[in-house]
Formats: structure tokens, sequence, C-alpha cells
């Protein structure tokens, strides 16, 4: 069996090569290819041409697509990146196979419609995803909710929100916020109070995690934005009775105007910064505050979410 | 030095969903073929025949023992240029035609541009298919794929050649063509080796003949040896329509057939019967001694339940 | 050996060529030619990019498919039908079979490949009437497509070199659908944790990546392919059919054929 032998050998060796050398050379293309990975669907001219093509198997090439889609967001955040440009592509045709998926279209109102880099900037490409999903889906009152969502958020269009919220609220099972904020629509647009119950039936309506973590941040922002407002003021009617700024919140406690040291949402105590002004310790934890940010400070772009680890994890 | 030389070869298969139960298909194989005879490997289906071509074919691989074919180990490489094959009920490339298998198997045996053309025309005309020749191989009957088999295990001159059931499917004309063949073979100094369940052809062929029974090899030996090892009979006719009470014991089979009578009667008891006969007045019309057939042999060594020890050589 | 090799090789190919695999080309002629005609009045302005890519979809399909099926029953019908073991007998070595029927069967599919590829630059003249330049990027899709047949065509033979031809086909189909999606596969790895990101890696790296040669959208916009995509996707693709035909040879040499 020795000529036998030798060609087992011989195959031997050569299969353990050629294994590395092409696990190397696809390592390579993967690199080349890191940029193009996601173009093709560019390419894709009419979305409901490709839900024709997949042959009833649409329902996975959706699932394919709307990974793709969350990575493709996920790599570009974590890269701060101001360009979106595939996103709205890659939900289209998510949603055009399988227009049942709802999570695609809360992703949309989500993050498509909000300005770079937290989002991609397309407010009406989001409102165009946000009726198909409503037309493909009447009985589901998340989609109605994330239509008032863009109105409200990126186009400041309070009566088209509370239209979108009124439809929705009629759907059976729809969360009882929806009502409530079409009735106070007229009144209380803008205020602390209306973003706040946005964001808690954001949170409350979907589990995708990009989106719950996006809520938190937002909910948290807000509850700083508020902290602080409330901070000042009493810190100038302190003045007012006193003559001079205080010193720290300590004073204020003896004067009988707070009942504790306050703190932020992170649990870390606030900061009485010179000219009454208030401040959070570590603004770099509160992406999207708009109070209580040193003067002088720069937000760095915001890496808060599941999508950003693990970009970090895999990326470049 | 022997053509054939089989050592202690065996095959065990693992049959079963984990492969777990072992079925032996061939027990350890003692046997030596030598060069220029014809060797017949008898035995019943399911005996082990194929599996000893297939293994000296290298087709399977032995469990253990050896074997060794002109003085080269098997699955030598250069050595089966020097053998041919013929497979049990062979199938070839329905769309070639025979020429065009001709020259494939020869390329592939090593035999050089200039010869093949040659080699092929004098084979096809030696096993009657020259007329057929540019015909595809799916339009042939079995008896022309039989004799393309022949042709190709035979294309190259190869001196040692192994058929498997060669007559198989044959008409009584085809059968003869291929016994002519094969002494052909004999006569221009090629070793046959050939495996078979008919007896009678292997009487009339084999110079030596080894039976094979469920994997185990039952005896080896020339056919005129193991025949001779059984006793003779006699076949007597006689003019009548009964047998002679006397006769009766010393017979052991009788046939009535119109009006005359035929009976076997052990060489021994020759006499007796004869004079049994004479008695009663029978006109004898004739005395034959008969060949004992291999099949004797065969269901013999069969229905012995020990080895046989192989009867010389 | 050589010789051996390409002796089995043209034996293969004239099989498959007897066997009227290349009247394929007729239902793909039919496809084309109703294509071309069909396109010129549905779809102004986008003629040559539905010709394109039609036609490179098709090649692949149609190749993939005859790869996979005459793939399969290159090994097991020469057993089924007892044809290997006359060749075996000969001084043939088991891995010179192998190399063979696959350069027979990669040969057939090359012919194929260019004889339909003729059919769709005859498509392409018809409905522009003129061909460009950017035209030649079509070459590299079609060159890439052939390397993709090589890749199936060595899987098939693998699978077929120990499996029943029905599982055979099982397992190639399934092996050219999960390389078609390798990309996904390699992304899902990157964000896996622990011990199923060991797994998808590997998985994402023995899967046969096709999703890399698969050029026929950006060829069909006239897009360029850069030297780097073409030297690197042709080195992968060589290296890892080498690869399948060694395990091949490997499972092969020590096959009982019973």
């Amino acid at each position: 069996m020795k000529a036998s032998g030798r060609i087992t050998l011989t195959a031997w060796v050569l299969l353990v090569l050629c294994l590395l050398t092409s696990t190397l050379a696809l390592h390579n293309l993967n690199q080349i290819r890191s940029r193009a990975r996601f173009d093709d669907v560019l390419y894709v001219a009419s979305p409901k041409i490709l839900q024709r093509l997949s042959l009833g198997y649409g329902g996975v090439l959706a699932d394919v697509y709307w990974t793709r889609a969350v990575q493709y967001f996920g790599t570009k955040h974590y890269r701060a990146s101001r360009q979106y440009e595939l996103l709205g592509p890659l939900l289209e045709i998510t949603t055009a196979l399988d227009p049942h998926l709802t999570v695609a279209y809360e992703f949309g109102a989500n993050f498509l419609a909000s300005a770079p880099p937290a989002g991609a900037g397309m407010p009406e490409r989001a409102i165009r995803l946000a009726e198909y999903g409503i037309r493909n889906n009447p009985g589901e009152w998340k989609l109605y909710y994330n239509l008032g969502f863009i109105y409200y958020m990126e186009l400041k269009d309070f009566s088209r929100a509370a239209d979108a919220f009124m439809r929705g609220s009629q759907v059976p099972g729809a969360h009882p916020f929806l009502k409530t904020m079409a009735a106070q629509m007229a009144e209380h647009a803008g205020e602390l109070g209306m973003a706040r119950m946005l964001w808690i039936t954001n949170y409350q309506s979907t589990v995708d995690r990009d989106i719950r973590a996006n809520a938190v941040s937002h909910l948290r922002a807000l509850q700083v934005d508020e902290d602080v407002i409330n901070l000042e003021k009493l810190v100038s009617t302190y003045r007012e009775r006193t003559g001079h700024w205080p010193a720290s919140f300590t004073e204020l406690a003896s004067a009988g105007m707070l009942r504790a040291l306050p703190i932020d949402p992170l649990g870390e105590p606030y900061k009485l910064a010179p000219e009454g002004r208030v401040e959070v310790r570590e603004p770099d934890k509160f992406p999207f505050i708009e109070k209580g940010m040193p003067s002088g400070y720069t937000p760095p772009p915001p890496k808060f979410l599941p999508s950003d680890r693990d970009a970090a994890q895999s990326c470049c | 030095m022997a053509a054939i030389e089989i050592v202690g070869l065996e095959k065990t298969y693992h049959v079963g969903f984990w492969r777990k139960r072992p079925k032996c298909a061939l027990r350890p194989l003692d046997l030596n073929v030598e060069a220029g005879e014809i060797f017949g490997l008898l035995g019943p289906n399911g005996a082990g025949k194929t599996t000893t071509l297939k293994l000296l074919m290298g087709l399977v691989f032995p469990t253990a023992g050896s074997a060794r074919i002109l003085g080269v180990e098997i699955n030598h490489p250069g050595m089966k240029a020097q053998i041919g094959f013929l497979p049990e009920q062979p199938y070839f490339y329905d769309h070639l035609t025979a020429c065009e298998l001709l020259d494939y198997y020869a390329l592939l045996s090593g035999v050089g541009a200039k010869e093949r053309r040659r080699k092929i025309d004098e084979v096809l005309a030696r096993v009657g298919l020259r007329d057929a020749s540019g015909l595809q191989l799916r339009k042939f009957s079995k008896g022309m794929l039989q004799r393309v088999g022949i042709a190709q295990a035979i294309v190259h001159d190869p001196r040692v050649l192994f058929f498997d059931e060669p007559m198989s499917g044959l008409d009584p004309i085809g059968r003869r063509e291929v016994r002519d063949l094969m002494e052909e073979l004999k006569q221009q100094g090629k070793t046959v080796f050939f495996s078979t369940h008919i007896l009678s052809d292997a009487e009339t062929l084999c110079d030596r003949v080894a039976i094979l029974h469920l994997g185990e090899l039952r005896g080896v030996g020339a056919v005129a040896d193991l025949t001779s090892s059984v006793e003779g009979k006699v076949e007597i006719i006689w003019h009548g329509s009964s047998i002679p009470a006397s006769l009766k014991p010393l017979t052991s089979e009788c046939h009535l057939t119109g009006d005359t009578v035929r009976a076997i009667v052990r060489e021994a008891n020759q006499d007796a019967a004869i004079d049994a006969l004479r008695e009663q007045g029978v006109r004898i019309l004739s005395l034959t001694p008969v060949r004992t057939s291999l099949e004797e042999y065969f269901v013999r060594k069969l229905k012995l339940s020990e080895t046989a020890a192989g009867v010389g050589l | 050996m050589r010789t051996r090799i390409a002796c089995i090789a043209s034996n293969t190919f004239r099989e498959a060529v007897r066997d009227r695999v290349l009247y394929n080309l007729i239902a793909f002629a039919l496809l084309m030619s109703g294509a071309a005609v069909l396109v010129g009045q549905i779809s102004i302005g986008i003629e040559r990019l539905v010709v394109v890519n039609l036609g490179l979809s098709a090649i692949s399909l149609f190749g993939i498919v005859i790869a996979i099926f005459i793939g399969i029953g290159l090994v097991s019908k020469e057993i089924e039908k007892r044809t290997l073991y006359t060749v075996l007998s000969r001084p043939v070595g088991r891995w010179e079979f192998i190399v063979g029927k696959f350069f027979g069967l990669a040969g057939t599919l090359v012919v194929n490949t260019g004889l339909m590829a003729i059919g769709v630059f005859a498509a392409l003249l018809y409905v522009s009437r003129a061909l460009e330049p950017a035209e030649v990027w079509i070459l590299v899709g079609l060159y890439f497509i052939i390397l993709q047949f090589l890749m199936i065509t060595a899987i098939a033979l693998f699978f077929s070199s120990f499996s029943s031809p029905l599982l055979s086909a099982v397992f190639a189909f399934s092996s050219f659908v999960i390389g078609s999606f390798a990309e996904d596969l390699h992304g899902f790895a990157d964000t896996a944790q622990g011990a199923s990101r060991w797994l998808a890696t590997a998985a994402a790296y023995l899967v046969p990546n096709f999703s890399s040669l698969n050029v026929i959208t950006s060829v069909a916009h006239q897009q360029p392919v850069t030297r780097q995509l073409i030297v690197s996707n042709s080195l992968y693709a060589l290296v890892y059919t080498g690869m399948v035909l060694c395990g091949a040879v490997l499972i092969f040499e020590r096959r009982n054929l019973k």
C-alpha cells in the first residue's frame, strides 16, 4: 500500500494548505468588500419585483435584509457617520418582502427620521415607510404611533401628529397615552410632559433593543432638563432672597428649599456652577440633553446603542 | 512463480445503522494459481466469489491478509497493466460506441497510440463484434455487452485475466464462444481466473477449481482428482417396464420411459446388477460408466460441516 | 498520468454532451430571445440592464443545476452501473479518476457558458444595436460565474464520493444556498457571543463564499470590477476548489466499492 500511502499524505498536506490559504484569501476578500457588502441594495430598482422573484420565500429574505439593516446601521452609528444612505433602501426592501415585519417600521421611525449622527435624517422617507406600514397593517396601533412620532419629533407638525395618534387610539389594544397625547396636543405641544409621554410609549411599544436604549437615553435627558430647570429656578429664588449665589446645594438645603441633595438619573449629584448654573457631572453619559451642559461643551457623537457595542467588537 | 498468490485474505463488513454488526464475507483464504492455467472459483450465490475478485482488483480493501499477482502486491498500479477484469453483468457508458469504449480503456491501460487502432480491430473481430463497432452501446443486447466486456478485458493483451460469471445471460451459442475464447487464451499462455456457479462450464474448462461456501474455502484441486474421489457409477438401460426385485436394492436411481428403463448402479455392484437382469431374461440396451459430475462432489462438500483440506495440487 | 486524467476528462465531457446536456442551450436561447423581444416593448431605457441581469442570472442558475445534477452522478452513477470497476482495475489511480471527472465536468460547463455568453451578447446587440466598452465587465461577471461552477462542481463531486445521489444533491444544493448567504453568516458571527461566535466564524470560513463572486447586479449597471477583487476571488475560488477536491480524493481512496 505504499503508493496509496503517498497519495493520502499528499492529499492531506494539500488539503491543509488549501484550507489555510482559502481562509486567508477569504479574510482578504472580506476586507476588500466591507464597503461593498450592502451596495447591491442600491441596484434593486424595485423592491416589489424582488418580492415577486423571491418565490414565496419573501419572509426569510426579509429577515436576512432586516439583519443587514441592523448591522449596517450599527456600523455606521458606531463610526458616527453623518450618512446612512442605505438605511432607507434596506428598510424598504425588508418591508416590501415582508409587509408585516413591524419592527422594521419602528426602526425606520426612530432611526431613519432622526437627524444625523443619531439617524439618517430622512423624515419624509420615514413617513412614506410608516404610511406603507399602516396600509398593510391597519390593525397595528404601533404604526400609527410611529407616524405621529415622526411628525411630532422631526417635522414639528403637531396637528398631523395629533391626527395620527387619534387614529391609533381607536385601534383596540392601543396604548392609553395615544388618546391622551392626541387630546392634549393642541395646548401642550412641545412641552416636556408630552415628550415624556412619547418616549415612554416608544419604550413600551417595542422589544427592539436599539429603540429601547434610544428611548431610555431620551427619557433620562428629559429628566435632566426638567431637573436643571427646576434647580436653576430654586437657585435664582435663593439669590433673590439672599442677594448672592449659593456656594453649594447644602446651603439651599439648610435654607429649607431642598429636602435632599439632588442627583441625576444615573445617581450622580448635580454640580452647582458659578452664576447659578446647574450642571451634570458627566455630560458624556447623557446624549440628547439640552440643559445642564458645562459651558463650551460639545457633545461627542452618541455611542450608547447595543448595536454600537457589537460594531465595536467586530470592527475596524 | 505462481500467477496469483493469496495468503490469509479476509474481508469483514460492518453493517447496521451504527456499522457495528460484523458480517464476514470472506474467511481467511489461502490459494495459489499457477501461470497458464484456467482456474475456476465455484460456489453458490453469496459464497464470496465476487468479494474475492473485488479484493484482488483493489475495489475493496481486505480486513486482513495479502495477495500478489505476478509476484507484485495487489493495488500496485504497475501490475494492473498486466491484468484484465470482466465484472459481473457489466454495463458500460451508454453513449459511446464499442470502438470508442475500447479506445478509452486501451488508453487507460497504457496502450500506445500506434498500436491501439490495430489491437481494437483485432479484439473486436475476435469477440465477433466487428460489424457493430460503430453502434452506441445502449443499443447492444446483453450478449453483445458481455462480448464487449471480454473485449475490454483483453484489448491490452494482459497476462492474467479475471472474469466474474462470464457466461451469465448468454445463450448456448454465446457460452460456447466464450468457452472457446477462454481456451484460446490459455493456448496463448495466459492465466484465466474466473468465478461461476455453473458447474458444467467449470468441468469442461478448468484445470483446477476451488469451492467456496459461505465465505470459506471447501476444496481445491484438479477437476479429475476431485471427481475421482467420489465413487464411480454405471448407467444400465434395458428394454422392459419394471425393475426386477433383486435389482432394486442395488440402484440409486430409476427412470421408466415408455418401454425402456434406465437405472444407475454403483460400480461395485455392476456385475450383480447384470446378473439380476439376465436372470429375468431382460434385453440390456446399454451399459455406460457415468462420469461423476462435479456437482456431486460439490453437493457433498457443501454438506460437510468441516472445511476440507486441499486435495493435492 | 496526465494522459490518463485527460482521457477520463474527455470521456466525461463526451458522455455529458451525448447525454444531451447541451440541449439546455435551446431552453436558454428561447429565454434570451423572448426576453430580448419583449424587453424592448416593456421597459424603455433599461433594455441593456434587463438583458444583462437576466442573461447572467440564467447562465448562473442553469450552470449550477447542471453542475449539481451531473456532478453527483459522476461517481455514484459509475458505481451503480459498475462502469467504475473496469476503470479501476486498470493502472488508474483513484485520485486520477476524481481529478479527471472534475476537469471533464468543468470543461463541459465552460463550453456551455461560452455558448450562452454568445447568446447574451447577441441579445444585447439586438436591443441596443451597438456594444459599449463598459460591456467588458460582463466578461468578468462570466468569469466569476465560472469560478462559482468550479467550486460547486468540486462540492458535488465531494458529496458524490461517499453519499447516495439523492443525499448528494440535497447537500450540494444546501451548500449553494448557504454559500450565497455567506456574508450574512459572517455578519452573524460578528455579533454572536462566546461559543456560538466561534462556531459561526468557523462555519463562515468553511462554507463556499458565493456572495463575493456575485457581481451580476453591479456589472449590469456597468460598474467596473477592481483588479484586486478579480485576483482575490480567483485565488479564493481556486484554492477552495482544490481543498474540496483533496477531501474528495481522501474519501474516495479509502472507500470500499461494494
